[in-house]
Formats: structure tokens, C-alpha cells, sequence
């Protein structure tokens, strides 16, 4: 069957931001329940660090589990995952994850066009990708892979964006399904949550 | 005033207009087709068996090939590749990411000096399988710990791969010295504390390292996916490979690992490799979960 995507059909998200990333990452999944019918998957560019705290300190905030990607893992819903530093986060079609160590894109491993590139294999138009805040290029692309695939695109609107360079990256390649502030990407995450429990 | 949730959701639904094929499991595309066609000639006519690595990162490479080669498709490519060994020397390049560094993540050679060595002294000689050693910085680097520790003398390096021309840059040991202040701070960060330099001769731009740090490494081609075991050992470390493989094919390499080691002997992987998804992770227990050192059980 051919028709639009729709939220109920979104199987998961993939989300990229750089500069600015850990709040706007904090403020979008604010409030999101511990039963979240879906997987997020998320890039964020940090400080080439070893050891991410990425994952305790989100833990700290939300009722969400969260937890760093590990290789070959299996994709479950309700999780946050988070790309680990120095390694390509990539999703295999059997939709575990998979690293690699091929050179930097876009100055950046991970790089979240490799994450919503690899996503489009796995999930097809089942997908929402996210890209927000941030001094890079990185993502444009792979939102852009999202879109031709028929999945849902949203971008943070760049006036409110700390850094609006990656936003207005992505809306140079296409227009997004949804241009929207961090508030109300929250309240879509929430309500497309609230579209999975039936 | 913000939009409520339903506002957005409603404005979403509306604003979609591209047809979507939806809840279906994903077709295979003309692309993924045309990689496992040519995974299965490549095994065929050269007897590399790259069918199962995770497919994410490889396609990502054919696909650069194609470009660096001047191919139209992979098709194209597969073609040229049957009938031409050396593109294929060229593109198994990009098929194995020939990418390494001396004394990579220094904590786990510092662990590996701390508490994998003292037990390893423990035996009269031992055995030592370096999987998917590129060209050579890992080997380099063990051999060096190996000496500082008193140890390199009775120890054999079974250092494999399945690049020949990584194998035979490993053989000569020389290095861009523009890499050297990096692996020299990793060497001390590993816990080394003699001069770095007092293990290789700079000459134009490269690092020669010392000859006599190889007189027992053995560099001979091995494949994990299609090989067997070929000595009993101590330690293996296979580090940053096994991320190209799939599960499957993961289960088979560490089933060897297993088979090679004596009893209680080691493992190290890559800082971020895990073994909790496979067959075999209820047979290796973690010594340093950090560092990803394991030893049998
Ligand atoms: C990224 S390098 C890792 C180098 C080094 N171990 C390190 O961590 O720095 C991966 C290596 O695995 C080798 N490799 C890939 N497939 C293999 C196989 N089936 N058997 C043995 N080695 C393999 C590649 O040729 C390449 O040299």
C-alpha cells in the first residue's frame, strides 16, 4: 500500500544536533515516559573524549532509559541511545547498530549523516529525522536521504536555534515537513508517542 | 502562545504529499542487490569472503570505490573486477579500512602492562596471535611493551591479516614521522618510560623501527572468515575488526579466539567492541570491562 507517511507509522527517530546539542537534546525529551513506544536514536557532536557522560547525564534527567549504542545491538523501543565518540554510528538493515572507524565527515565522528543515511536502509519511510542546533553542515544530507525515502523531516527553526548553521544547512537542500522550536518538538514527540498506544 | 501537540501532529498530516511506501519490510534496492552480487563474485573468483560484514559501512565504501575508480555502478565495477586482479588488489583497499596507530587507546596497553603481563610471565614461553593487524602499528607496539617487560624473547607474534600489502608494510616496520608525536605521547600515556625515539631511526619522513623488535613476529595472511586455527596461544588481540563483521560472522571469528587460547588465556578487543551480543559471551569473562580485556572460561 502507497500513501503519505503518518505518525503512526514512524518506527523510529534519528535525531543530530552539534553546537548546542545537549540542551536542546534535554529539551526536547523532556517529559517523554519511561514506556516510549519508540527508539531515539541520537548523534551529537562532542569534544573528540573517549568516554561520553553523555548517557548518565541524560539519564539524571529523564524517565527515559538511556544508554550509549554498542555494536551489534539489537534497536529496542523506549531507549535513548546515544553515538559514542570516535566511532561512526551506523544502523544495519537488520536495525542493530553497527560502529565504524572510517575517516571523519564533515570533521565529525560520529557523523550524523552516516546515522540518517544508514536509518533510511533499516526503516525506510517508517522515520522521523530531527536535525537542530549546530556550527556544521553535518546532517543536511542525511535529512535530506530521509525525506527522499518519504520519511517525516523536522528541522529547529534557525531563529531559535544557538547556532543556526546546521538548521539552515538542512533547509538549503529541501523543505522540511516541520520547521519548529524546541517546545514544539517536544510536544510532537510526546503526541507521537500518544499516536503508538492504542 | 505555543501550538498544542494536536496542532502540530494536524499541520504535519497535511503538509504530507510525497507518496511513501509505509509499513513494509525494506526491498532490497538495485544497489543492495548489486553489493551482495558482488560480495558472492568476489568470493568466487578470489576466494575473499566479505558476504558477511555489517553492511552499513561497506556499502559506504563500495560506493567510494565506484566513484575513485571511474564505474557508473557497482555492476560496472563487478565486471572490471572479475577480469582484472589488480583492481581488485585496489578495491579490497577499500574493503578492509587499512587504518591503525601505535599504542591506540593507551589505557589498554597500560592495562595490558598491569594485569595481562604478570600473569604472562608466569609461563616458560609463550604465544601471542595479533588478529587483523593492518599494517603493523599494533604488532609494533606489543613488541615494545613486550620487551620493557622482559618478555619478547620467549614470546612468538603470530601477526595476521588478509591485505597483503598491509602485511607488507607491517613487515618493514616504517612509519610517517608525522604520526610519531602522537604515538610517542601515546606511549607514555601507556605507562612507557624509556625515549620513544630509542626504538626507531627517523630517515627523510618516515620511522624506522628497531629490526630486532620483529625477530619472533611471524606476519602471515589469515582470514577470520574463512581459515581455521593454526596455534595454540596466550593472548589474542583483535582489535577494531570485528565491527565490520555481522553477528554471524563475529561468533566465528571469536569461536577461533576460543579455540586458539590456552586455558584462562586473554582476549583484548577494541575500546568499543562488545561481546555481549554474540554466542560466545557467556564464555569469556571480563577481566578489565573498561578496557574490553576478557580471558576464557
Ligand atoms: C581498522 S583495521 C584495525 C587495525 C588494528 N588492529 C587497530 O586496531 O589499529 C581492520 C583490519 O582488519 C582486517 N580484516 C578485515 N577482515 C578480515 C578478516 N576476515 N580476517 C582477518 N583480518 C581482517 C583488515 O584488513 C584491516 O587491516
Amino acid at each position: 500500500m502507497t500513501r503519505p507517511t503518518q505518525l503512526q507509522d514512524v518506527a523510529a527517530i534519528v535525531v543530530g544536533a552539534s553546537a548546542g546539542g545537549i540542551h536542546a537534546m534535554m529539551q526536547i525529551c523532556k517529559d517523554l515516559p519511561t514506556n516510549y513506544p519508540l527508539p531515539i536514536i541520537v548523534t551529537l557532536h562532542m569534544q573528540d573524549m573517549r568516554d561520553s557522560r553523555l548517557a548518565a547525564l541524560f539519564q539524571h534527567h529523564l524517565r527515559l532509559r538511556v544508554k550509549d549504542a554498542e555494536d551489534k545491538e539489537s534497536i529496542r523501543p523506549g531507549i535513548l541511545y546515544f553515538a559514542v565518540p570516535g566511532y561512526h554510528l551506523s544502523i544495519e538493515r537488520e536495525r542493530v547498530f553497527s560502529f565504524s572507524c572510517e575517516p571523519p565527515l564533515h570533521f565529525s565522528r560520529p557523523s550524523i549523516d552516516i546515522l540518517m543515511e544508514s536509518a533510511v536502509d533499516a526503516y525506510g519511510a517508517n522515520l522521523m529525522g530531527i536535525l537542530m542546533t549546530g556550527a556544521n553542515q553535518d546532517g543536511a544530507a542525511g535529512l535530506l536521504a530521509i525525506k527522499q525515502a518519504g520519511g517525516i523531516c523536522v528541522v529547529q527553526d534557525p531563529a531559535e536555534a544557538e547556532i543556526d548553521y546546521m538548521p539552515k544547512s538542512a533547509l538549503a537542500l529541501q523543505t522540511p515537513d516541520l520547521i519548529l522550536t524546541l517546545a514544539e518538538i517536544n510536544a510532537l514527540l510526546i503526541s507521537l508517542g500518544d499516536h503508538h498506544v492504542h | 502562545m505555543e501550538p498544542s501537540a494536536k496542532v502540530i501532529a494536524n499541520r504535519l498530516n497535511e503538509s504530507k504529499v510525497n507518496e511513501a511506501r509505509v509499513n513494509e519490510p525494506q526491498r532490497l534496492s538495485t544497489l543492495d542487490i548489486e553489493l551482495r552480487l558482488l560480495m558472492e563474485a568476489i568470493y568466487l573468483r578470489y576466494s575473499y569472503d566479505f558476504r558477511d560484514y555489517a553492511g552499513a559501512s561497506q556499502k559506504r565504501r563500495v560506493v567510494q570505490a565506484v566513484r575513485a575508480f571511474d564505474c557508473k555502478s557497482v555492476s560496472e565495477l563487478q565486471a572490471r573486477v572479475l577480469h582484472d586482479p589488480d583492481l581488485f588488489m585496489q578495491l579490497l583497499q577499500y574493503l578492509t579500512i587499512p587504518v591503525s596507530e601505535m599504542f591506540r587507546d593507551p589505557s589498554y596497553y597500560a592495562c595490558l602492562r598491569q594485569e595481562v603481563i604478570p600473569v604472562l610471565k608466569t609461563y616458560p614461553s609463550l604465544k601471542i596471535w595479533v588478529a587483523g593487524c593492518s599494517t603493523g602499528e599494533e604488532v609494533y607496539s606489543l613488541a615494545i611493551l613486550l620487551r620493557e617487560e622482559g618478555l619478547l624473547d620467549r614470546t612468538i607474534i603470530y601477526a595476521t591479516d588478509i591485505n597483503p600489502q598491509s602485511l607488507e608494510k607491517a613487515r618493514k616496520g616504517v612509519f610517517p614521522l608525522d604520526r610519531i608525536a602522537l604515538y610517542a605521547k601515546n606511549y607514555q600515556e601507556a605507562g612507557g618510560q624509556l625515549d620513544f625515539s630509542s626504538y626507531y631511526t627517523a630517515a627523510y619522513n618516515a620511522a624506522l623501527f628497531d629490526r630486532s623488535l620483529c625477530d619472533n613476529v611471524t606476519f602471515a595472511d589469515h582470514s577470520l572468515s574463512t581459515d581455521s586455527v593454526f596455534s595454540e596461544t596466550h593472548l589474542v588481540t583483535c582489535r577494531n575488526v570485528l565491527i565490520y563483521f555481522n553477528r554471524g560472522l563475529q561468533d566465528r571469528a571469536l569461536g577461533l579466539f576460543h579455540e586458539s587460547l590456552c586455558h584462562r588465556g586473554f582476549l583484548g578487543l577494541g575500546s568499543k567492541e562488545s561481546i555481549d551480543f554474540s554466542d560466545y559471551s557467556q564464555r569469556f569473562e571480563p577481566l578489565q570491562k573498561r578496557e574490553r580485556i576478557f580471558r576464557k572460561l
